[in-house]
């Protein structure tokens, strides 16, 4: 389930007093069972990127290719990659519109024209893979809090069975417990249904704690890309843009200028803290938590 | 003195059932007392229907008390005479940008509040542009709010609070909307008005890394304080903020890692400088002894 | 699409229309559009459109702005046009079976365009030059009067303002919701008539909700600051006359006595010319 996107170009409103090029020259590669982390200041096309591996905005020049089919050949169904690229938008419990969770669920699978039937089990399972509790299906989704809003609307998604999975900030104004859990469940989802990820963040610690490889976007051009202990090494570039590294890079850092013997890379917590004890000649005393 | 002080705080509301019509009564703020002096900086933390927000509706006279009473700056909420000498002294800021400016254009917007209260034209000016030059939004003054950044339009809504010329500001999640350069924007902005214009902040978040520099820190969990303390003192918690559905800045956790795997870190640290500091007195016991007794107010083992 | 509307946005610029007082513009305005459909000949339409031409020429709006508001009443603008070709009655000059189109057709459906188009940039001038504020400000003294009669001036001004403010708000969320549901192979595009207004139940609902959510909030958030209505409140922006805004006065009267004339005069000048000229 490969998507890739060669010499991608997007300009808004063209020929107008308004016109931007939100998207300069794009070439990516998006592998089957990835999971991508993809970053960038406000503004810096992130969410158009996005929007263009769908199908819901199409490029003013360049191609994009699913699978090695070019989406933009006149017999590539273009409403059906909708169903196998999801995309979850920023805030998606503002499309919630249907009486019961259930029944917004099934919404999707059933644009895609199935049976009753299959609607509802693929609803059941789209529900299921984000943990939302049997006793609220048939709630209203209005009278749910505001992170199980956002389950149910990521299950909206789901139940159409995508491939690939988009998701634009999924855990903006969330409280930090509310966040960790949908990125939980992301991650899961990832591991055990094996689906390709492009997770869209402002937070660099949470993508260094889940993503296998960052992009990093910056004035509708792909400015770096690479694991995240390549790109955070970067921090000096990666401030100058508007971004920054995980406060565990920074801390990494001084301690190497120190002159502690660590490797200044370390991401997430789990690896600094092994990095940490072994320069301190400890053994890793709770070395079930610390395996990375 | 006391510019806020609330004593046995009690908020229910009433939800009704759709089907059965069945009422029932929900309690959002359960038995609170408060007290914060004029001129501190104070963070107001807690998940997501925690009651923070309730509690925050509570000091513009937003919502009145169930049970008990608040006060602000002595006047009591419940007195509707003084409810919009009460909305002067004590501001509020809310979470959606796009939501609380009413002007189309940002100098309007922040006249909109001194408008209401009754001030001469002249003067009205004079205030609009102080308050856009204490958040450094004057060059924007003619623009459209609808053209300005999550954190541009939130300094704006915090510089048409200023107009009224409060005495403390209430910011209810004012970051929660924002990505990461906005919310260093706004959090800048009220850290200078808390500094430079003596105004006491109340800011209200579930970002932990936004409460380092706030004089006093406040959790609440199901309507009701269940911490209080200097920002060290809640982040040496960690487990205790975590039951909370709460989080700690990086450096904090790394800090508790390394103290659970055996490493005699002191706890409570909250910046990177503090983090290398205690890492360099774990190495040599000695130096470290020695500054203690100097009293060194960086590590502070407790 | 839904950003194009241009009606309700503030355009800044340095102009001396945009100094203008409201109460001038709104008096202005309605004044050229009751012109409008008040032209009877080619001459009161060279007229309006040398007027329309200044008056942008004067805003600094660039005219490329102006003419994107047209784009999203082309519909309409279509719709009235293509009615009028049809169905008005007269001399016919083609006629295909049923389909008739009569000279008096033609005129009627030019007219009806250049009129609706005269009519949204006219407004457009006085929208995007004048800050909603300032618009109600000027129709809360224009219209201050009624408030002896018990009519609510301050809030209807008040709730005009605020809905100009969140037009361009709830267009960008209505794309928004649009995608979003596309996203979830929502079909906005194919069906009859009632197939597509039923498809926008997904899109009307959550728009409904989030309408109601706003309102909610920016009520808390001036009742915070310490709104409550149109007394005792004092202005940032008070109106006062200057002599440019007698002058645009003294214009517009100048323009209504314009149409008049060029109404009764022009055509028997016109056949005097046509006559010496021996047409």
């Amino acid at each position: 389930m490969s998507i890739r996107l060669e010499n991608v170009n997007y300009v808004y409103s063209p020929d107008s007093a308004f016109c931007k090029q939100a998207l300069k020259d794009i070439n990516l590669e998006i592998k089957d069972g990835e999971f991508i982390g993809l970053i960038g200041h406000t503004g810096s096309g992130k969410s158009t990127l996005i929007q263009h591996l769908n199908g819901l905005i199409r490029a003013t020049s360049g191609r994009i290719y699913y699978n090695e089919q070019d989406i933009y050949e006149s017999q590539f169904n273009l409403r059906g990659l909708r169903a196998l690229v999801g995309l979850v938008f920023q805030y998606p419990e503002h499309q919630l519109f249907e009486v019961t969770v259930f029944k917004d669920v099934c919404f999707g699978p059933n644009n895609l024209g199935l049976s009753k039937d299959e609607c509802e089990a693929r609803a059941r399972e789209a529900l299921r893979l984000v943990g939302l509790k049997k006793k609220h299906w048939q709630k209203s989704p209005f009278e749910l809090s505001g992170g199980q809003k956002r389950r149910v609307a990521i299950a909206g998604v789901l139940a159409m069975k995508p491939e690939v999975l988009i998701l634009d900030e999924p855990t903006a104004g969330l409280d930090p417990k509310g966040r960790n859990d949908i990125l939980e469940q992301i991650s899961k989802l990832h591991r055990e249904e094996h689906m390709t990820v492009i997770l869209v963040s402002h937070s660099m610690e949470d993508v260094a704690q889940y993503v296998d490889r960052l992009v990093v976007m910056n004035r509708g051009s792909v400015f770096m890309e690479g694991t995240p202990a390549q790109v955070f090494k970067h921090y000096v570039e990666l401030e100058r843009i508007g971004l920054a590294a995980p406060q565990v890079t920074y801390v990494m850092h001084r301690l190497a200028q120190e002159g502690y013997k660590v490797d200044p890379d370390a991401t997430t917590i789990r690896e600094a803290v092994s990095e940490i004890l072994s320069a301190l000649g400890k053994k890793n005393e709770g070395s079930e938590v610390i395996q990375p | 003195m006391n510019i806020v002080k609330a004593a046995h705080l009690i908020y229910d509301y009433i939800t009704q059932d759709d089907e059965t019509g069945e009422e029932t009564v929900s309690r959002a703020i359960d038995d609170v007392d408060l007290d914060i002096s004029a001129g501190d900086f104070i963070a107001i933390l807690g998940h997501n229907g925690s009651g923070k927000s309730t509690l925050a509706k509570h000091m513009n006279a937003l919502l009145l008390p169930t049970g008990g009473a608040v006060w602000i700056k002595n006047m009591d909420t419940r007195d509707e005479s003084q409810v919009w000498d009460i909305r002067q002294t004590a501001g509020m800021v809310f979470q959606n940008p796009d939501n609380q400016i009413i002007g189309s254009i940002v100098e309007e917007d922040v006249g909109f509040g001194p408008e209401n209260i009754g001030v001469p034209t002249d003067e009205i000016w004079q205030r609009v542009n102080e308050s856009l030059e204490a958040v450094g939004m004057t060059e924007y003054r003619q623009h459209s709010p609808n053209k300005l950044s999550g954190g541009q339009k939130q300094r704006v809504a915090i510089a048409g609070v200023m107009a009224m010329r409060p005495e403390c500001i209430v910011l209810d999640e004012p970051t929660a909307m924002l990505d990461p350069n906005g919310r260093k924007e706004v959090l800048k902005t009220v850290r200078k008005l808390n500094k430079e214009s003596g105004v006491t902040v109340i800011l209200i978040t579930h970002y932990m890394d936004e409460v380092i520099l706030a004089d006093k820190v406040f959790v609440m969990d199901d309507g009701k304080i269940v911490m209080d303390g200097m920002p060290r003192e809640i982040f040496s918690q960690v487990e205790m903020l975590k039951s909370l559905r709460l989080d700690v800045p990086q450096v904090t956790e790394l800090a508790y890692e390394l103290k659970k795997a055996g490493v005699p870190l002191p706890d409570g640290i909250l910046t990177i400088d503090e983090f290398v500091q205690a890492l360099e007195n774990v190495k040599r016991p000695e130096i470290s002894n020695a500054q203690k007794k100097e009293g060194d107010a960086h590590v502070d083992p407790s | 699409m839904m950003r194009d509307i241009t009606i309700g946005q503030y355009y800044p610029a340095p102009s001396v229309i945009h100094r203008l007082d409201p109460r001038v513009k709104l008096v202005g305005t309605v004044v050229f559009i009751i012109m409008i459909f008040c032209i009877g000949n080619l001459a009161g339409y060279v007229l309006a459109t040398l007027c329309l031409a200044g008056l942008i020429r004067l805003s600094k709006v660039p005219i490329k702005f102006m003419l994107k508001g047209l784009k999203a009443i082309f519909f309409i603008l279509i719709f009235t046009a293509v009615l009028n070709l049809f169905l008005t009655p007269g001399t016919a000059v083609f006629q295909w079976q049923f389909i008739r189109i009569t000279q008096e057709g033609i005129v009627m459906a030019l007219k009806m365009a250049i009129r609706l188009t005269y009519l949204i940039l006219g407004s457009s001038i006085m929208t995007l030059t004048t800050t909603p504020n300032h618009l109600t400000d000027g129709m809360e003294k224009g219209l201050g009067p009624l408030k002896k009669i018990h009519v609510p001036v301050h809030e209807i001004a008040m709730i005009m303002s605020i809905a100009l403010r969140f037009i361009p708000i709830l267009m960008e969320e209505t794309d928004k919701i649009m995608k979003a549901q596309q996203a979830r192979c929502a079909d906005f595009e194919s069906g009859n008539i009632f197939q597509r207004a039923k498809s926008l139940v997904p899109v009307l609902v959550p728009l409904f909700i989030s309408s109601f959510r706003r309102a909610n909030d920016l009520a808390m958030a001036m009742e915070a600051r310490c709104y409550h209505g149109g007394e005792g409140r004092t202005k940032m922006k008070p109106l006062k006359y200057y002599s440019r805004d007698y002058v645009a006065y003294i214009v517009i009267l100048i323009y209504i006595i314009a149409i008049i004339l060029l109404n009764i005069f022009f055509d028997p000048i016109q056949t005097m010319i046509f006559a010496r000229l021996g047409l």
